[in-house]
């Protein structure tokens, strides 16, 4: 097992070193133009110009050009040339926010997964399996920004049952912080719930038909805890390592959405206001941030995995 | 009943396709032309169409602006249509590229196995890891900022190849890896062996054996592809980094409608209506094809 984990580690490591390389070629060698005009943003000056010309190197080889951008980005050495804030600053800040809206949808999406996917599965066929199953598929058809901005709008603005957008920090106060998310929770859940639910519900009918199913029955065990101690328990294993890949990709990017509707101020929402800006510092600093927790996230799933079956260690 | 829905993604793909008819005929207009300081007639009432205080009239349902106007005064029924077009070009193409390249990269790897696999799936597994939304935003925005030459080839910022370029690569370790995963098993079987044996090439084998057998995977795969190639060219495009304005598409509508949500709430609950129609109707068809093709098949596509 644990030469398993060190192999993963390494796997990992030799991946967030091939991401580098590839942010690198997109933003300063795809063969479009002078990368530092690139880098200046919108309305640059011949000064900034230059300036950004030394400052990352772009006189000198591509090699030096690529160790230059990546001692920037893991130093914090980056500074946005639209706000003049650093940008190493700005992740630290917007990170609890972002990670309290995926990991609070990502708890939401599972636990009601788990609910619809099991009753579906134990209506297969029915009328209330059928209603699910169309009801998960309009969830994973709904572009997350829409559903969201019009929660938002109806349910927050007009309605005035939620708050209209904003984020309060968990230590300030906690009730307010989760009234705050339960919008943001849900327009983000939904398109997982969608899919989860259906993943979960095809997993146990399969598992149902199994032999231990039926030799469980035959020894007179409760459908309730067949269902729960069984059938569920094995369901679960690709769902668990799909969560945590989902996840992965939550943090990684798709919170970008979400936060932009919700005005959350998280990673997401820097990123995606800088990319507004056409802002490249911040842009390649949050790429490699999210590009991180789904390597790390990969790399955690792929060990668990591991852990709970013991044949794919031999790979 | 999935073939219905079939159905009703064709007449959503013939509508938009119909776009310049309506634009011409019905509504007399383009998707962008402004109608800012011009009137029009409802229910007898000559009105603004942008109102003085800048809010847009809603859905009139006469042939100009059926759907009302938005905030430069562009009919928004119009824009829907040509905006499906876009969409929906970009949502095929892009699926179509993606299933290209899968298919390339998917048998060389599967079948010729050796240091080919191990490079194609560690250039996958770097893909892979790269959130969908950021690479798209890293690409679609490193691209428009100053277009792409490469030679002769000069495509600018503006063009519609680049979302397309971006949303057909983004996907592409998603279905490359089952398609690998498929010419694994199929490469053991035995009218493999018996090709091999009449002394076919392994550039015969791969064309004339293999990839006719990945046909039912890559249906399977393709509609579920547009459907999530659609969703994708709709959160890039909203977020700046697909289609860039004064193009209309049904993410850059959502877009401009949000800001003014609470005025003129048309603006984006009829995009996003046209959105989810099309995304479901590609759903629930690619679910019956799948069902009908290979019941037992856990066919996985993110989002």
């Amino acid at each position: 097992m644990g030469r398993f984990v060190v192999r993963r580690v390494l796997q990992m490591v030799g991946v967030m070193f091939a991401v580098s390389v590839l942010t690198f070629l997109i933003f300063n060698v795809i063969p479009n133009g002078d990368p530092a005009v690139r880098m200046a943003g919108r309305q640059p000056t011949e000064t900034q110009i230059e300036q950004i010309r030394k400052e990352w190197g772009f006189d000198k080889g591509v090699l030096t050009q690529y160790v230059t951008t990546m001692e920037k980005v893991f130093t914090g050495d980056l500074q946005s040339y639209f706000t003049q804030l650093d940008v190493g600053e700005e992740i630290v800040k917007g990170l609890p926010r972002t990670l309290s809206l995926a990991l609070g949808a990502a708890l939401l999406w599972m636990a009601v997964a788990i609910a619809f996917g099991l009753y579906s599965a134990m209506r297969a066929g029915r009328f209330s399996d059928r209603f699910l199953t169309i009801l998960a598929l309009v969830g994973i058809s709904m572009p997350v920004f829409w559903i969201g901005a019009l929660m938002n709008y109806y349910l927050g603005f007009k309605a005035g049952l939620f708050p209209n957008g904003g984020y309060v920090p968990l230590t300030e106060d906690p009730i307010d912080w989760a009234y705050h998310l339960i919008l943001p929770w849900t327009a983000l859940a939904i398109l997982f719930i969608g899919f989860y639910s259906r993943v979960l519900r095809s997993n146990v009918l399969d598992t149902i038909n199994e032999d231990y199913v039926r030799t469980a029955r035959a020894k007179g065990l409760g459908e309730r805890q067949i269902m729960v101690r069984h059938v569920l328990r094995n369901s679960m294993i690709p769902i668990v390592t799909l969560w945590g890949l989902d996840f992965g990709a939550v943090m990684g990017g798709g919170a970008i959405l979400t936060e932009t509707v919700f005005d959350l101020q998280g990673v997401g929402q820097y990123a995606a206001d800088s990319v507004g800006q056409l802002d490249v510092p911040p842009v390649l600093a949050t790429t490699m941030f999210a590009a991180f927790f789904i390597v790390l996230l990969n790399a955690v799933v792929d060990i668990l995995y591991a852990y709970l079956d013991p044949r794919i260690r031999l790979q | 009943m999935s073939l219905a829905f079939g159905f009703i993604f064709v007449l959503l793909v013939a509508v938009c396709a119909a776009a310049p008819l309506w634009a011409t005929h019905v509504a007399h207009t383009t998707p962008t032309e402004n109608h800012l300081t011009d009137m029009v007639t409802i229910d007898g009432e000559r009105t603004n169409v942008v109102g003085l205080d800048g809010v847009p009239i809603g859905p009139t349902y006469s042939g100009e602006f059926f759907l009302g106007a938005d905030r430069n005064g562009r009919d928004v029924m119009v824009r829907l249509l040509y905006g499906g077009r876009n969409s929906l070009m970009i949502g095929v193409a892009a699926a179509v590229m993606t299933t290209l390249l899968s298919i390339l990269l998917g048998v060389l790897a599967g079948y010729l196995r050796g240091p080919v696999d191990v490079a194609i799936r560690s250039l996958l597994d770097v893909m892979w890891s790269f959130p969908v939304i950021i690479l798209g935003v890293a690409l679609g925005v490193a691209l428009a900022l100053g277009g792409f030459k490469l030679g002769p080839i000069t495509i600018s910022g503006n063009s519609l190849l680049i979302p397309i370029f971006v949303i057909g690569l983004v996907y592409v370790p998603y279905m490359a890896r089952p398609v690998r995963g498929q010419v694994l098993s199929l490469r053991e079987k035995e009218f493999v062996e018996a090709a091999r044996a009449q002394g076919a090439s392994p550039a015969r084998i791969m064309l004339t054996e293999i990839v006719p057998n990945l046909l039912s995977t890559i249906l399977v795969f393709f509609t579920l592809l547009i459907a999530n190639a659609v969703l994708l060219e709709s959160a890039l495009s909203f977020l700046g980094a697909g289609v860039r304005a004064p193009n209309p598409s049904w993410g850059t509508m959502i877009d401009e409608g949000i800001d003014r949500i609470a005025t003129a709430p048309h603006l984006t609950v009829v995009p996003g209506i046209m959105l989810v129609m099309t995304v479901l109707s590609l759903n629930v068809f690619g679910d019956g094809v799948r069902d009908a093709l290979d019941p037992r098949a856990k066919v996985r596509l993110e989002h």
